[in-house]
């Protein structure tokens, strides 16, 4: 059957037809929608792990049982499951398994740009780059292949653009696979006896792909009508690029697995067309392979390792002509991402703001209470960063930050990684307010359940972490929960566990205003003879809040009801039915 | 046939999801060779967002870059302003006169240009703007701005418009088919 499919859609749709049979991962963008599309088939088991280790070491443990497994995560997930990556490499698999990473080259959702392929080369695990839908769902087929016949787990690559990008996809059938698990010490445990000699077994495995590579249809070469006396070595999204700007007039050869890479392909490839250009995004992987292999190529030089391509950077970078168009003279004002209307996030960042405390922050939605006019914070690092940094940021400043300073972090970026550094907080006992921001789902990339919501990946109901009793039992003694909504109680609240002498936790607590039980109240209205134009409520950064012709105004379109402006206005212009 | 580039934009949560859901659907049947690409995430709160369509006889790159857009169909009007220099030359720019102050206008650091489209008409652009928040509520919901927005893209295709209404049905909830196809019209009639 024809559709047209994301790239992630796809992926998913392959590793179903490869007989996958359980996926555990975290979501991030752009790759959480390879899980959220897996969860959709019903013979299969899948499930949004706590974060990207224990996802990994689950879809191991189901590989060591004898089914075809994966994992999924962003390239920053792939940091926190690095540790299981690079022993997994040595042990191998019993039925396959499948490393999904997902890339995003032009940072549209991430804290950083770092291309997961190093991560590739460095544990000396396999890896496919998928340039289109079809190709990821075909990938997936090979890459389980691959790894049993190698004895690895394989990688496959995404990028934003591949991830979120439809083609058409011809989609096939399922086949099941199913392994003996046979007690093996040996290949299994790695203690230093024995990951002694895996060692040499990965070298030799290393070497074996090298040789697959040379005639895998992974890596193809197009030749092309030979218009230009040069070729291109490309890969991933890239190649789209390239065909976009040359079509078939330029000898190309597409990589479809970016690790090993092909000696002689290569080679050979640079015999036949004279000049070669590599062109791949992020930093010169291959570029610097075939210099190794002492092939001259054309790189860097030309392509920048920062941001992502186009059509346009590649044209540009052979001097082809720019394609005429229009530009304005206006100004016209940015629009960033913002809080939404309502947003609980709000509350909590309007105190502290005003209050001029210092706050470390976290990665989800409410990394947007450091844009205007909120300017909340002060620190984004990664998962679970808040947390711990908040500790050493207080045993360094001692008094004088205890009291003024806190850090936020969302539920289920706190089971991801804020535990941990509580429990730091507990045991080397520093004078630390942490702030947890509970709205009952992970919110940034797109309402995934986690273990504080209660329920699982398919909305059934499942373990719930209580928050109160977890925090408590680690050790911290003065656990409150506010309502973000009530600006007057947060702010005592605050303030209060700020003088405290011990350790402490605020829980901020009210679903995501975008969550489909969260029932909108009526709009706000503001009435005209009352509003005396001060000001006030715009502070509080609302976007159904504008100013027009000296009063406040509410887009009712966006309101939610949720009457936070009406407790900031000194004037009670806020008003619930229109005048 | 050579590759046709649609670009719709506008501000987060406004629904351009469907709107590129029902071209594809639609151009799919068309047999065409399809790409449907956007950005999921952060930008997706409330800030500016881009979906680039593009059919033809094949489709390489799924983003749409600098003079090649044939279309942009904008939700917002300073979003069309903002995505014009995409715009290929002699292309037509269809806009909602809807104003959705960003950030920086509400908290009083920028001003909100008034008369951008007008300043687009003056430079040549093919400007068709339509209030199409006040047809989309004629229709029976202020959400189906997107389908009134598609209606009017589709007086400018050769596709019957039962196919897209075909497209429609297979595109939305059952319960919502009728007053999508009803705003549908209301953007191809006025």
């Amino acid at each position: 059957m024809k559709a047209l499919m994301i790239g992630n859609a796809a992926l998913a749709r392959g590793l179903y037809e490869a007989g996958c049979s359980v996926i555990s991962s975290y979501p991030g963008t752009p790759s959480t929608e390879i899980t959220e599309e897996f969860a959709k088939f019903n013979d299969t088991y899948c499930e949004w792990a706590p974060n990207e280790k224990v996802a990994m070491e689950t879809a191991f443990g189901a590989s060591l049982r004898g089914k075809r497994s994966a994992c999924c995560m962003k390239h920053v997930g792939l940091n926190v499951a690095a540790d299981p990556l690079f022993t997994m490499s040595y042990t191998g698999v019993n039925a396959g398994m499948v490393i999904c990473v997902a890339d995003d080259a032009g940072m549209h959702s991430s804290q950083n740009e770092q291309d997961s392929r190093h991560y590739a080369i460095a544990a000396k695990v396999p890896m496919l780059e998928p340039s289109n839908s079809q190709e990821a769902l075909d990938f997936a087929k090979i890459a389980y292949e691959i790894s049993e016949t190698f004895d690895t787990p394989v990688f496959i690559k995404m990028c934003t653009r591949v991830a979120h990008s439809q083609s058409i996809t011809e989609t096939g059938e399922r086949t099941e696979v199913t392994k003996e698990y046979v007690k093996n010490p040996q290949k299994y445990i790695m203690a230093p006896a024995n990951a002694i000699k895996r060692h040499p077994f990965v070298e030799e495995r290393t070497a074996k792909l090298t040789e697959y590579a040379e005639t895998s249809p992974l890596n193809r070469v197009e030749n092309g009508t030979g218009e230009y006396d040069f070729g291109i070595i490309t890969s991933s999204t890239s190649y789209q690029y390239v065909k976009e700007v040359f079509g078939d007039k330029v000898a190309v050869l597409k990589i479809g697995m970016v690790n090993p890479l092909p000696v002689n392909l290569i080679k050979d490839f640079a015999a036949k067309v004279g000049k070669v250009y590599v062109i791949e995004e992020l930093d010169p992987i291959i570029e610097t392979f075939c210099k190794n292999i002492g092939v001259n190529v054309i790189g860097k030089e030309k392509f920048s390792v920062i941001g992502e391509f186009s059509q346009k950077t590649i044209a540009k970078a052979f001097g082809l002509e720019d394609k005429e168009n229009v530009s304005l003279d206006t100004a016209i004002p940015v629009r960033p991402p913002m809080m939404c209307s309502g947003c609980p996030h709000r509350g909590i960042y309007y105190v502290l703001a005003k209050n001029k405390i210092t706050v470390l922050g976290d990665i989800g939605c409410y990394t947007l209470g450091s844009m205007p006019p909120l300017n909340a914070l002060d620190m984004t690092l990664c998962m679970g960063a808040s947390v711990s940094g908040l500790h050493g940021y207080n045993k360094a400043g001692g008094e004088e930050t205890e009291n003024k300073t806190v850090c936020v972090i969302g539920d289920s970026t706190f089971m991801h990684s804020g535990i941990t550094g509580l429990v730091n907080i507990a045991y080397n006992r520093s004078n630390s307010t942490v702030i947890i921001l509970d709205n009952s789902i992970t919110g940034m990339t797109g309402h995934q359940q986690n273990p504080t919501t209660g329920y699982n990946i398919k909305g059934d109901p499942a373990g719930k972490v209580d928050l109160e009793s977890l925090c408590h039992s680690v050790g911290i003694n003065s656990v409150r929960v506010v309502d973000p909504y009530n600006l007057e109680e947060c702010e005592r609240v605050v303030k209060e566990e700020l003088a405290k002498n011990e350790p402490s936790v605020i829980i901020s607590r009210r679903p995501c205003v975008l969550l489909k039980y969260v029932k909108p109240k009526k709009p706000l209205y503001v009435n005209p003879d009352k509003c005396r134009g001060c000001k006030r409520c715009m502070k509080f950064g609302c976007p159904s809040i504008s100013f027009r012709d000296k009063h406040a105004v509410i887009d009712n379109t966006l309101c939610i009801g949720c009457g936070v402006c009406a407790s900031l206005c000194p004037f009670d212009a806020f008003e619930s039915e229109e005048k | 046939m050579a590759t046709k580039n649609i670009m719709i934009v506008g501000v987060g949560g406004q629904g351009s999801l469907l709107a590129s859901k029902l071209l594809g659907r639609l151009l799919v049947d068309e047999d065409f060779d399809v790409k449907v690409s956007e950005v999921h995430g952060m930008s997706q709160r409330g800030g500016s967002v881009v979906t680039y369509v593009k059919f033809g006889d094949k489709v390489y790159s799924p983003i749409i870059e600098e003079g090649e857009a044939d279309f942009i169909v904008s939700f917002e009007k300073i979003e069309a302003a903002r995505y014009i220099k995409d715009l290929k030359k002699g292309g037509t720019v269809i806009v909602n006169t809807q104003q959705i102050d960003p950030m920086p206008v509400i908290i009083g650091n920028a001003e909100y240009p008034e008369n951008i489209l007008d300043e687009m008409k003056a430079k040549g652009v093919h400007v068709d703007d339509i209030d199409a928040l006040a047809l989309a509520s004629q229709a029976g919901s202020a959400k189906a701005c997107n389908i009134v927005l598609m209606g009017r893209l589709a007086k400018y295709f050769d596709i019957p418009r039962e196919k897209w209404e075909a497209a429609i049905e297979k595109c939305v909830k059952p319960a919502f088919v009728e007053i999508n196809k009803k705003a549908f019209e209301l953007g191809y009639n006025n």
